[in-house]
């Protein structure tokens, strides 16, 4: 019972920092939004009903949430046989891989995506091997579109997305794999009964990493995307630097922290679905 | 272990045995010069095996002898660098694991955790695409033949490591393999439960008429479950027979050491007999070595004996010490030139101990030492 007692006294400090720096914004940020106009004079429902009445803005809600779910999909289609084949790998070819995996990390975000701008460019990579491979007789438009947008995430959230899975798997037991073989299944039926099941928390963790900075990664969406292509950070930003209309940038703030939450509750409840042992 | 009169549940268990033994045919099993090799490491070198329709071999030796690698070759894990393995009469090199109908039964078990044990048994079924009524009948089946009726909507983290053995085993009998692999099944068991368990395997086995091959580093094991004993050392087979021939009459300086314990005494052939270094010649028609040969003479610990009197095929030796180990009395004693000896005997009732002192070391008449000549360099 003492050690209770002093237990939250230590805890104190860090509390008391979290919610004047963490909670406390929050809290304004919504109070903000609460408001009518611009000074912050007048309290009201109004940017509210503004920004969910109008179908433009519910279709960047639906466009960004979409992006996430996007990226988590494309992600976890690579990220799986990469995994699978990491975890059979020599311990050597395995310090390689994992290099390569975590190269991503040691670059800015910003220099990343400015590479795939190279890359998806009308000159660019992509198109350059189209074009000489004769698989098309114009340039793909890569650039300002969602699968350009989604194949640079693809590549800037992979990590996120390998490592809680290749941590998974590695705890799995080798043996499971070869008693599914013994047993008379192939590969593919291993890998959907035994290898997908028990890696399900791993790909929860990495889903939901990808999902969260996938639907908030504000320069990859406004460099790749374009003007074309708007989600809730950069609606964000253009309200708030470009219009200085806070409380709308208020709305559309809290919008993107609360459907981004209500994603990740929801692989969290898959998750629990999802208990293995 | 209590024993029970038989009630109609044990008799109707019993007749479900034979049925499933009727359905199961056993096949032997040929290894013929089988190569393999990590790198530049010979891992298994020219092992040449039949394991015979309804015959229990084991593989034994120390960690690092290829026994594993060999049994991985047989399930399809490993492809061998060169030989054959032939189940049947099929040679079964160019088909995966999954097409090959072996069995295997884990050290660790691999049991699928996130399946119940009814699940983790109709695996393999499921996988050859039997229908859900057969299925539900072979789990029940299964369940009843490993004594575990009852725990099928367990799952294997709820069960013991002696029940997630019958599980595992279950599991491998379900889809009827031609041949059951048991890689080091009794590990993991504590030293009461492994002896149940090597009963129940033994009993499995003999019911359905299985050919078996089991790997161990564990000589007890091996002696006591296994028809035969292959015993390996760096890739080959160094010795291959039964249980006691392998423990009477070991072909190698290294089988001797390996099973069981034994004293190896230094000596020189000498007319036909042996002069051992401790002093004493030993009357053994020796096999045909030459006159002035060195070699070593390998006795068990239970076919020596101490006494009294001293003759030319006895020598003297200092008892130190006798230890009772349960019926038998174990006597540490010192030769003259420094070498010491175990000897056993048997440990009459409330017996304890020799006189410790000065003694004669005889061999006891049914004893045969082995005799294995010393390279000379």
């Amino acid at each position: 019972m003492r050690a209770a007692a002093v237990d939250w006294r230590l805890a104190a400090p860090l509390g008391i920092v979290y919610l004047a720096l963490f909670a406390a914004p929050l809290l304004l940020l919504l109070g903000i939004s609460l408001h009518v106009d611009q000074d912050l004079q007048q309290w009201g429902l109004d940017n509210w009903t503004k920004f969910w009445g109008d179908a433009f803005y519910r279709g960047v809600v639906w466009d960004t949430l979409r992006l996430g779910v996007a990226a988590v999909l494309a992600t976890s289609l690579f990220a799986w046989p990469l995994a699978v084949f990491f975890c059979n790998a020599s311990p050597r070819t395995q310090k390689i891989l994992i290099f390569i995996i975590l190269l991503p990390l040691l670059t800015s975000v910003v220099i990343r995506t400015f590479a795939w701008i190279v890359i998806l460019a009308r000159e660019g990579l992509v198109n350059q091997v189209v074009l000489s491979l004769g698989l098309s007789a114009t340039p793909l438009r890569l650039l300002q579109t969602e699968t350009g947008l989604i194949l640079a995430l693809m590549q800037i959230e992979m990590p996120l997305m390998l490592l809680p899975l290749i941590s998974v798997m590695r705890g799995l037991d080798p043996n499971l794999l070869d008693a599914s073989r013994a047993l008379g299944a192939g590969m593919w039926r291993g890998f959907f009964r035994v290898i997908l099941p028990l890696s399900l928390p791993g790909w929860i963790a990495g889903a939901t990493l990808v999902f969260a900075s996938a639907c908030t990664a504000f320069i990859s969406q406004s460099v790749i995307g374009g003007a074309r292509l708007v989600y809730l950070p950069s609606l964000i930003w253009q309200q708030a630097m470009v219009v200085y209309d806070w409380p709308f940038a208020a709305v559309c703030s809290v919008t993107l922290l609360l459907t981004v939450l209500a994603g990740i509750m929801m692989l969290n409840w898959l998750g629990r679905y999802a208990r293995t042992d | 272990m209590a024993w029970k009169l038989p009630t109609p549940d044990h008799l109707r268990e019993v007749a479900t045995l034979s049925q499933s033994a009727q359905r199961l045919t056993s096949q032997q099993l040929l290894l013929s010069g089988i190569i393999h090799s990590y790198g530049t490491a010979r891992a298994v070198d020219d092992v040449t095996l039949e394991v015979k329709a309804g015959e229990l071999v084991a593989l034994l030796g120390p960690s690092g002898c290829g026994k594993t690698t060999l049994l991985r070759i047989v399930a399809g894990f490993i492809r061998q660098a060169s030989g054959q393995v032939v189940i049947g009469d099929r040679a079964v090199d160019d088909l995966p694991p999954n097409l090959r109908e072996v069995g295997i039964v884990f050290q660790n078990y691999a049991l699928f955790p996130h399946m119940t044990v009814a699940e983790n048994i109709a695996y393999g079924l499921v996988a050859r695409g039997v229908g859900k009524a057969e299925q539900r009948a072979r789990v029940a089946e299964m369940l009843a033949t490993v004594r575990m009726e009852g725990f099928a909507d367990r799952k294997p983290r709820q069960l013991s490591g002696g029940q997630q053995q019958r599980i595992a085993l279950a599991r491998a009998l379900a889809v009827q393999p031609r041949i059951l692999l048991l890689d080091e099944p009794f590990a993991a068991l504590d030293k009461n439960l492994r002896l149940d368990m090597q009963i129940e395997i033994k009993r499995l086995q003999r019911q359905f008429g299985l050919t078996a091959i089991l790997v161990t580093h564990d000589q007890e094991e091996a002696m006591s479950i296994a028809d035969r004993i292959a015993v390996m050392n760096g890739g080959r087979i160094e010795q291959l027979g039964t249980p006691v021939a392998i423990y009477d009459e070991p072909a190698t300086p290294f089988v001797n050491s390996f099973i069981g314990s034994s004293n190896i005494l230094d000596g020189i052939v000498e007319d036909g007999a042996i002069r051992l270094a401790v002093g004493a010649v030993l009357p053994c028609n020796a096999p045909n070595l030459p006159q002035g040969k060195p070699v070593q003479v390998s006795i068990r610990p239970e076919q020596l004996m101490l006494v009294r009197d001293a003759a030319p095929d006895r020598f003297p030796v200092t008892l130190t010490l006798s230890l009772p180990i349960g019926g038998q009395l174990i006597h540490d004693v010192a030769a003259s030139n420094g070498a010491t000896l175990k000897i056993a005997t048997a440990r009459h009732p409330g017996g304890t101990s020799s006189l410790p002192g000065i003694w004669h070391c005889a061999l006891t008449p049914e004893a045969k030492p082995s005799i294995f000549p010393v390279a000379t360099t």
